[in-house]
C-alpha cells in the first residue's frame, strides 16, 4: 500500500464527519427557513380566521315612538335622529329586568355595538310599518362581546368585560340568542373606531385606484425605456450612467421614494395629499427599475434572426421593434409588470410620508379621493389598542396576502403559457 | 374645466387629428394612383397629425399643472400688505394655511383679518381664471397643432422619418426618469438638508450624542431647542442592521449552497420558489409579525431567565429583519455559486476532495466577491427597511449596544418626524431629510460597491 | 454521499458475465462491421487496471458497451477515436468522476489492483487520490501556484510540516516542468499563467499527491503546438513513476506518447494494439479508416 492510501485512510472518518455536519447545517438552514415562514402564516392565519366572523344577538326590539322620538316613519329627517340606542337599551333592560342601576344599564347597552342602531334604522327606512310594533331582530354585538364568545374558557376569563357583562352574555348565549356569522361588512365598508363596523373596503378601493394609477405610468414607461436601452441605446458614458441609475434605484430604500414625493410632488408641484394619484406616482417611480429590468431581459430573449429577417424586408429600425421585437417580448414585460405591481401592492413606507395614512370612512371614488391603501390599513390598525384590531389586522394580512399569491401565481402561470422557447 | 374632462377633451381631439390625418393621405394618394405614391404609409401621416395636436398641448398641460399652484401661492403673498408679510419660514407657512383654510371655506372669512380675507378671496379667483386660461391655451394649442399637421401633409413628406425619431426621443426621455429620478432624490434631501444644517451644525448632527427632536415652532417659545445628534440613531441603525445580517447571512448562504450542490432537483424546485415567498411577503406585515408575536415571545423567554428585555427589543425586529432578507441573500449566493464553472469542481474532486472540500476550499474562496457584493446589497436593504421598524423598535434613542433594549434607526424617525400633519420648515422636519440624505448617501455607495463586485465578478467567468 | 450510495446500488447489480473469448479469426466483419470483441491485444499480465464488460450508461442511453481493457503498470495507453465516441466518459468512470453526474450509471467489473472501483466499501475519495485527473481545459484554482499545487496534500494530510509541504511541492512542480518558471511567483495566482503553464500546473498538482494511475482527458485540446510539446514531453518523462491513460482527439500525440492505443468507436473498443501496429497496420477495417482520415 502506498503512502498516499494509508494517509488518505487514516484522514477519511474525520472528513466525512465534516462532510455530514456540513450537509446537516445546509439542510439546518432550510429548515429555519422553511419554518419561520410556516410560523409566519400559522401565526398570521390564527389570529385572523376569526375576524371573518362576528357575533349578532337576538333582541326582541319595540319600535316605540316617545323612545325613538319618531311620529312619521317617512320623514328621512326624523328617521336619522331617532334615538335607536334607546330602543336597543329598553330591548336590553327588557331581556335583563333585573337590571335598573344606571352603572349597570350602561355596561348593559355597551353589549350590543353602535352599529345596531344604524342598522334598526336602515330597518326602519324600509319598512316604516314597524313604527310601534315589536320585531324579533339579529343585531350586532359589540366587539369586546364577540371576542368574549370566540374565546375558549382562558380567554373568557381574561376578557375585561366586567362580571355581570359576562354573566349577561354567557346567559344569552346558553339560551341560544347569540349567533356567529359570516362577517361580510369587513369586506364592504371602510374604516372605523369600531373594530365590529370595521371593514377594508375602502383600503382596498384606494388600493386598486394607486395599482392603476402605478401600472398606467410604469409600464409603459418602463417598456419604453427597456426598448431605448436595448434597441436604440449608443454604447456611450450617458447610457452607462442611465444604467447605473437604474440599477441603483432598484436597492434604493423605498422611504426614500416617500421623501421625494414629499419634497417633490407635494411641495414642489403642489399634488394633493393622500391620493391615489400621489401615492401613484411615489410608487411608479419606485416599480420603474423592475420593470425596466425584467424588459430588458425580456427584449434580450428575442433572437437577432428575427430582426435581421425584418431588416432583410426593408423595415426600419422602428418598425422592427414595433412590429416584431416588442409583440415577442410583451409576455416577459407583462410578467415583469405584473411582480411590479405585486412589490407596489405591498408597500407601505414611503406612503405614510405623503399623507396615505389619513382614517378613511368613506370609499374613494376615484383617484382624486383622499384615501389610504391596504398595507397601510394594516399598519394602521397594527397601531391601534382594541384587542379586535388584532384580529382584522391578520385578516386583512390575508386579504392582502392572498392578492399577492393571485398576482404572482399569474405572473407564472402567464410566463409558462406564453414564453416562447427559442 | 376640470383636468380630467380636459385631458379626455384632448383625447378626442388626437383621435380626430388621426382620423382627419389618415383620410387626407388617402385623398391625396388617389390621384397619384394608390398609396405606394405616398412617401410614407397612410398610418405615418395620421400618427404625425396626432402627435402635433396632442404633444404641445400635453407639454403645456403638465407644466402648467406642475406650477401654477407654486405661481398662485407666492403671487398671494406678495400681494399682502407690508405688516402682515411673514418674516420665518415657519411663520409664512402658517399664514399660508390659514388663508387656504379660509380660500376652501374651512375657516369662515368673519373670523380672520379682512387682508387675510382678500388675500384669501384673491387665491381663489387666480385660482379659477388660472384653471379657464388653462382650458383655453391647451385647446387652442391642440388645435393649432392638429391644424398644421393636417395641412402639411404631402405626397413627398417623409412622415415615417419624422414619427420615429419623435418616438425615438419619448423612448429616450423614458429612459432618463431614471436620471430624473436620482436628481429628484438628490434634490430633495439635499436643499432642505442645507436648510437643516443652517439651523443645527453638521457636526453636532454627525456626532452628537443626544437625540431629541422636539422643538417650539418659534423661537420665543420655551424648551425651542431641541437636540439633533444622530449617533444613537446611526447605532440602533447598525445595531438592528447587524443582528439582522447574523440571521440572514449564514441561514442564506448555507441555504443556497446546500440548493446549489447537494439538494436533489425534485427538493431545489419546491424549497427554492417556497424560500422565495418570505421576500415577497409585504414589510408591513413582518412589522405586524415582529411587534405582536415575536416582540412578546423574546420577552417571555427573556423573563423567564431572568432577563430584562425591552418590550421593543432590537433584537426581535432584527430577527425578523432578518427572516426577511434570508431570501434575498439566498438568491444572490445561489446565482454567484452555480456561476463558478463546473471544471473548477471537477478538478477538486478529482483530486480527491469530498464535495464540502470542494465548496469550502474551491468554490467558496471563488465565489467570495459576489457573495460579499451580494451581502453588501442585503446590508443596504436592512439599514433601509423601515416598516418592521417602525412598527417593531422603538421611539426613545438610546445609545446602547444591548440587543435587548429598545433603541430606534434612522428609517423610524424619519416616519416620525414627517407623518402627521408637521410644518414643513420647522427644524424639526428638515431633520427628517438630514437623516434622508444619510441614508440615501449610505445606500448609494454599498449599492454602487456592491454592483461593481458582483458585475466584475460575472465578468470574470463569462 | 448520496451519489456514491446510488452507484454503489448500482455496482451491485452488476453482470457477471465470463470474461469474453477473443477469437480474432472468426470475426464476422462483413456483416455487421463491428467485431463482436475487440480485436488485437486489450489485455496485459498484471495490469494496474483490470476493466471487463464495462458499460455506460446516461438514463436510458447507453454510451459504452461492453469495454474490456487492461492498463499495464507504467504503460502510457491512449484512448483515441472520432468526437462522441464515448472515450472520455469511458475515461472519467475509472476514477468515479462520473458520480458528479445523477443519470449517469456504470456496470461492469473496474479493478485497480485488486480492489472493485464500484465496491460499496470502495472510497471514492481514497479512490480520486489513487487515480487522479487531469481535465480538459487547465482548471487552476483561483488562489496562488503554491496553494494549487499544497491543495491536495493538504486536503489528504500527507504533509506534518511547512517544510514537507514545500518539498512536495517543489518536487511536483519540478516533475510537472513548471519549477524554473514559476519558483520566484510561487505565490501568485495559478490563474495569471499562461494556458500551457497552467496545464502543467493542474498536472503538478494531481502528481502532488502521488496517484498511482493519472488520467488525462484531452490535456492538449486547448493548448498551442509549443505548449503541447512540452506537456508530451512530461508525459514521457512521468511513465517512469505513472501509469497513465491519455484521451487525445490528435492521432500524431497518441503515436508520440502512447505504448499502447486503444480505438473506440461510437461507445464500442473496437481493437487495442502496440501503437505502432495501430498506426502501421490497423487489424480492424475502422481503424484503419479512422487513422487513414476517411472519419473524424
Amino acid at each position: 500500500m502506498s503512502k498516499t492510501t494509508e494517509q488518505v485512510r487514516k484522514s477519511l472518518a474525520r472528513r466525512y464527519r465534516a462532510e455530514r455536519r456540513f450537509r446537516a447545517y445546509g439542510i439546518i438552514s432550510i429548515a429555519i427557513g422553511l419554518a419561520a415562514l410556516a410560523i409566519l402564516f400559522t401565526d398570521i392565519i390564527g389570529k385572523g380566521h376569526s375576524a371573518f366572523f362576528e357575533h349578532y344577538v337576538k333582541l326582541d326590539i319595540t319600535f316605540n315612538e316617545q323612545t325613538l322620538d319618531i311620529e312619521n316613519a317617512g320623514d328621512p329627517e326624523q328617521l336619522n335622529y331617532g334615538n335607536y340606542d334607546g330602543i336597543v337599551r329598553e330591548a336590553l333592560k327588557a331581556r335583563f329586568p333585573g337590571v335598573t342601576e344606571r352603572l349597570q344599564v350602561r355596561e348593559l347597552s355597551a353589549l350590543m355595538s353602535i352599529g345596531a342602531g344604524y342598522e334598526l334604522r336602515d330597518l326602519l327606512r324600509e319598512n316604516p310599518e314597524w313604527l310601534g310594533t315589536t320585531q324579533t331582530l339579529w343585531l350586532l354585538a359589540d366587539d369586546d362581546v364577540d371576542l368574549f364568545l370566540k374565546a375558549g374558557e382562558k380567554g373568557r376569563e381574561d376578557s375585561r368585560m366586567s362580571v355581570e357583562q359576562k354573566a349577561w352574555i354567557t346567559e344569552l348565549e346558553a339560551a341560544g340568542d347569540t349567533e356567529r356569522r359570516f362577517n361580510a361588512s369587513f369586506f364592504s365598508s371602510g374604516d372605523s373606531r369600531e373594530p365590529e363596523l370595521a371593514g377594508i373596503w375602502s383600503a382596498v378601493v384606494g388600493s386598486f385606484f394607486t395599482m392603476l394609477v402605478t401600472l398606467c405610468l410604469s409600464f409603459p414607461i418602463g417598456v419604453a425605456a427597456a426598448i431605448y436601452l436595448e434597441e436604440f441605446a449608443p454604447r456611450n458614458r450617458f447610457t452607462d450612467f442611465i444604467e447605473v441609475n437604474i440599477n441603483n434605484l432598484a436597492a434604493v430604500p423605498s422611504i426614500i421614494f416617500g421623501l421625494l414625493g414629499l419634497a417633490i410632488f407635494i411641495n414642489l408641484f403642489g399634488v394633493p395629499r393622500s391620493v391615489p394619484v400621489l401615492g401613484g406616482l411615489v410608487l411608479t417611480l419606485m416599480t420603474l427599475p423592475t420593470i425596466i429590468i425584467t424588459s430588458r431581459a425580456s427584449i434580450k430573449t428575442v433572437p437577432p434572426s428575427i430582426r435581421e429577417a425584418a431588416m432583410g424586408l426593408g423595415a426600419s429600425r422602428m418598425q422592427v421593434v414595433l412590429h416584431h421585437v416588442l409583440p415577442l417580448a410583451l409576455p416577459g414585460m407583462l410578467t415583469g409588470a405584473i411582480i411590479g405591481m405585486a412589490q407596489a401592492l405591498g408597500e407601505t413606507a414611503p406612503l405614510l410620508l405623503i399623507g396615505m395614512v389619513a382614517f378613511i370612512v368613506d370609499i374613494p371614488t376615484g383617484p382624486l379621493d383622499a384615501s389610504t391603501v391596504l398595507p397601510v390599513q394594516i399598519y394602521l390598525w397594527a397601531d391601534s389598542p382594541e384587542q379586535s384590531f388584532v384580529a382584522m389586522t391578520s385578516a386583512a394580512i390575508m386579504v392582502l396576502l392572498a392578492f399577492l399569491i393571485a398576482m404572482n401565481t399569474l405572473a407564472v402561470v402567464l410566463r409558462k403559457r406564453l414564453e416562447r422557447r427559442w | 374645466m376640470q383636468t380630467g374632462n380636459l385631458l379626455l377633451l384632448l383625447i378626442v381631439m388626437v383621435a380626430l387629428a388621426y382620423y382627419l390625418g389618415h383620410q387626407r393621405s388617402l385623398a391625396l394618394a388617389r390621384p397619384l394612383g394608390g398609396i405606394r405614391h405616398l412617401h410614407s404609409l397612410p398610418f405615418y401621416y395620421a400618427m404625425r397629425a396626432a402627435l402635433w395636436c396632442a404633444l404641445p398641448a400635453l407639454l403645456i398641460l403638465g407644466g402648467w399643472l406642475a406650477f401654477d399652484d407654486t405661481i398662485i401661492r407666492q403671487t398671494v403673498m406678495q400681494g399682502l400688505p407690508e405688516a402682515l408679510r411673514p418674516d420665518s419660514d415657519g411663520a409664512r407657512g402658517l399664514l399660508l394655511s390659514q388663508i387656504q383654510n379660509v380660500a376652501s371655506g374651512a375657516l369662515s372669512p368673519e373670523s380672520v383679518d379682512p387682508a387675510i380675507a382678500a388675500a384669501a378671496e384673491r387665491l381663489n379667483n387666480l385660482r379659477t381664471t388660472s384653471a379657464m386660461a388653462l382650458t383655453v391655451v391647451v385647446i387652442a394649442v391642440g388645435l393649432v397643432g392638429a391644424a398644421w399637421g393636417w395641412v402639411k401633409i404631402a405626397p413627398q413628406l417623409r412622415a415615417r422619418q419624422q414619427v420615429e425619431s419623435i418616438l425615438r426621443v419619448i423612448f429616450m426621455l423614458c429612459a432618463t426618469v431614471a436620471i430624473l429620478t436620482t436628481v429628484g432624490i438628490l434634490m430633495s434631501v439635499l436643499f432642505e438638508s442645507i436648510r437643516f444644517f443652517q439651523k443645527v451644525s453638521p457636526a453636532e448632527f454627525l456626532f452628537g450624542l443626544q437625540w431629541s427632536p422636539q422643538t417650539a415652532l418659534r423661537a420665543d417659545q420655551v424648551a425651542s431647542s431641541g437636540a439633533f445628534g444622530a449617533i444613537p440613531l446611526f447605532v440602533g441603525t447598525l445595531l438592528i442592521s447587524t443582528i439582522a445580517l447574523l440571521v440572514a447571512v449564514p441561514i442564506g448562504l448555507m441555504s443556497a449552497i446546500y440548493l446549489a450542490e447537494y439538494a436533489p432537483p425534485k427538493v431545489r424546485s419546491v424549497a427554492k420558489p417556497m424560500l422565495e415567498i418570505l421576500a415577497g411577503v409585504p414589510t408591513v406585515v413582518y412589522g405586524f409579525f415582529a411587534a405582536l408575536t415575536v416582540a412578546p415571545f423574546i420577552r417571555g423567554v427573556g423573563e423567564s431567565i431572568g432577563l430584562d428585555v425591552a418590550s421593543e427589543s432590537a433584537l426581535a425586529a432584527g430577527l425578523v429583519m432578518g427572516v426577511m432578507i434570508i431570501p434575498f441573500v439566498s438568491s444572490l449566493s445561489d446565482d454567484v455559486i452555480t456561476a463558478v464553472p463546473q471544471v473548477m469542481r471537477d478538478g477538486s474532486l478529482g483530486l480527491g476532495a469530498t464535495r464540502s472540500e470542494t465548496i469550502r476550499k474551491v468554490v467558496f474562496p471563488a465565489a467570495l466577491p459576489g457573495i460579499m457584493g451580494g451581502i453588501l446589497l442585503a446590508a443596504s436593504r436592512a439599514i433601509g427597511e423601515t416598516m418592521i421598524v417602525v412598527m417593531a423598535a422603538g421611539l426613545a434613542a438610546n445609545l446602547t449596544a444591548n440587543p435587548l433594549d429598545a433603541v430606534t434607526t434612522v428609517t423610524v424617525q424619519i416616519v416620525t418626524l414627517l407623518t402627521g400633519d408637521q410644518e414643513f420648515d420647522s427644524a424639526k422636519t428638515l431633520a427628517a431629510f438630514a437623516l434622508g440624505l444619510m441614508l440615501f448617501l449610505t445606500t448609494l455607495c454599498l449599492n454602487i460597491l456592491a454592483l461593481h463586485i458582483v458585475k466584475k465578478y460575472r465578468e470574470q467567468y463569462e | 454521499m448520496d451519489t456514491a450510495e446510488k452507484l454503489d446500488k448500482n455496482a451491485s447489480g452488476r453482470n457477471h458475465a465470463e470474461e469474453p473469448m477473443i477469437d480474432l479469426e472468426e470475426q464476422p466483419m462483413q456483416e455487421t462491421r463491428y467485431p463482436e470483441h475487440t480485436v488485437g491485444t486489450p489485455f496485459v499480465d498484471d495490469p494496474k487496471m483490470r476493466l471487463r464488460d464495462v458499460d455506460v450508461f446516461y438514463g436510458d442511453n447507453q454510451a459504452i458497451h461492453k469495454v474490456s481493457l487492461d492498463i499495464g503498470k507504467n504503460e502510457v495507453v491512449a484512448l483515441i477515436g472520432p468526437s462522441g465516441c464515448g472515450k472520455s466518459t469511458f475515461l472519467r468512470s475509472l476514477n468515479r468522476m462520473n458520480d458528479t453526474i445523477d443519470i449517469c450509471r456504470v456496470t461492469g467489473e473496474l479493478f485497480l489492483e485488486d480492489q472493485d472501483l464500484y465496491d460499496p466499501k470502495m472510497d471514492v475519495v481514497e479512490l480520486r487520490a489513487r487515480v487522479g485527473m487531469v481535465f480538459q481545459k487547465p482548471n487552476p484554482f483561483p488562489k496562488s501556484i503554491y496553494d494549487n499545487v499544497a491543495y491536495g496534500p493538504r486536503l489528504h494530510g500527507l504533509a506534518n510540516k511547512k517544510y514537507e509541504l514545500d518539498e512536495i511541492v517543489e518536487t511536483s512542480l519540478r516533475k510537472a516542468g513548471l519549477w524554473d518558471e514559476v519558483k520566484d511567483r510561487l505565490h501568485a495566482p495559478g490563474t495569471g499563467l499562461s494556458g500551457g503553464q497552467q496545464q502543467r500546473l493542474c498536472i503538478a498538482r494531481t502528481i502532488a499527491v502521488s496517484p498511482e494511475v493519472v488520467l488525462m482527458d484531452e490535456p492538449c485540446s486547448a493548448l498551442d503546438p509549443i505548449a503541447t510539446a512540452k506537456i508530451e514531453e512530461l508525459i514521457d518523462e512521468l511513465t517512469e513513476s505513472y501509469t497513465i491513460a491519455i484521451v487525445t482527439h490528435s492521432m500524431q500525440q497518441a503515436a508520440r506518447v502512447s505504448n499502447r492505443t486503444a480505438y473506440f468507436h461510437l461507445g464500442r473498443l473496437i481493437e487495442v494494439n502496440d501503437t505502432e501496429t495501430v498506426f502501421t497496420k490497423p487489424e480492424h477495417e475502422l481503424t484503419e479508416a479512422y487513422i487513414t482520415g476517411r472519419f473524424g
